[in-house]
């Protein structure tokens, strides 16, 4: 405590950050924060929708299929994989920013190479999900699911799924393109001739939340 | 002025460190694997304070994950107190956001029970049997 009003006085005195981070980064948490209002908003939505519906759908009966499971049904076992595969792809992405501390480029690019895989490897088991769920008969505005207790159930759920899933996928996308762009600057040198990392910093930040927000998707959608 | 940005990469280093990244990803497995028991135990569960008390643990665990996250993947915790309070303050809206809308939502199925018979008859009605095998068919 004493450390903090000794320096805060100083620290809004001008002449530097008052945060202590560089102007992009800071950017880049209020951007982060907006969307997370932005995905808050809809996730809040959806909650509002099923607390106003009288019966809503088992989604351990709608996502229960994984590729080639043929009849073998299995709830949660390919939501979990997609789910696994955004926490490691967020640990290599936290160890390429570890290497970019120690100005290893190296380093840098082989983390930043395979959080770039993860990130197709979530979007690949996305787009296998979709596929299915769309020749189950499932897509905005038709759902075949009926609800848990087996009356007739609206649209909301498919719209809500492929709307706030669809979204999440686009911000995946998005992050991997960003990494890809990092990581043709890293294997260019940009970061070297500029003496430092913290761009990758910033996409780090981005990728994070892509994978914080998975978090709250998966237990949204797939868990309650 | 002093305080460039290459100093500001310097004196990013507190915290961190592989350990603690190792330490992170093994909490946050342990984490995901627990939701996914408790969701799986859940499919069983018939009773409805029981499965309210269930679903209530696993978002304590989802809010638990997604704090590791802020806080050491995104480096939070290791920044100064000024960044933390103006991104975590107004977050704190959602409070509001999430009480208020559920409520609501709950309120309005009440009325909408109450009041338009119609709606609670419709929504009562059973989904049409779907015929076995025509489940899961791929083109």
């Amino acid at each position: 405590m004493a450390t903090t009003t000794a320096t805060t006085p100083r620290m809004w005195n001008g002449g530097r950050s008052p945060f202590n981070v560089e102007y992009g980064k800071l950017m880049m948490w209020y951007f982060l924060m907006s969307d997370a209002f932005t995905f808050g908003a809809f996730l809040i939505s959806y909650g509002t929708t099923r607390f106003a519906t009288n019966g809503w759908p088992n989604p351990n009966h709608v996502f229960n299929s994984y590729p080639m499971s043929g009849a073998f049904k299995a709830p949660l076992v390919f939501v979990s994989l997609m789910t696994f595969i955004l926490i490691i792809s967020s640990v290599t992405m936290v160890l390429a920013v570890h290497e970019g501390h120690n100005m290893n480029r190296k380093g840098v690019a082989k983390y930043l190479f395979l959080t770039i895989l993860g990130g197709l490897a979530f979007l690949g088991c996305q787009a296998w999900e979709w596929t299915h769920l769309y020749h189950e008969g499932a897509w905005w505005g038709r759902n075949p699911f009926p609800n848990s207790d087996g009356t007739v159930s609206t649209t909301n759920f498919t719209n809500f799924f492929f709307t706030i899933t669809g979204f999440h996928g686009f911000h995946v996308f998005s992050g991997v393109i960003i990494n890809i762009i990092m990581l043709i600057m890293v294997l260019k040198g940009t970061f070297d001739r500029r003496g430092h990392y913290l761009m990758i910093e910033k996409a780090g930040l981005y990728w994070h939340f892509v994978d914080l927000v998975w978090v709250f998707v998966f237990t949204c959608f797939y868990l309650i | 002025m002093e305080h460039t940005i290459e100093s500001l990469a310097q004196e990013h280093h507190v915290g961190g460190g592989r350990k603690e990244i190792y330490r992170v990803t093994v909490i946050l497995t342990v984490f995901t694997l627990v939701e996914l028991a408790l969701g799986f135990y859940l499919m069983n569960v018939t009773n409805d304070l029981m499965r309210h008390f269930i679903k209530g643990v696993i978002i304590i665990f989802m809010l638990a994950k997604a704090f590791y996250i802020v806080g050491y993947f995104m480096h939070l915790r290791h920044e100064i107190r000024n960044l933390i309070m103006t991104i975590v303050v107004p977050l704190f809206l959602f409070v509001w956001f999430i009480t208020a809308f559920l409520a609501d939502g709950n309120s309005f199925k009440n009325l909408k029970n109450s009041l338009d018979r119609g709606h609670k008859e419709r929504s009562e009605q059973p989904a049409p049997v779907k015929k076995e095998g025509e489940e899961h068919k791929m083109e």
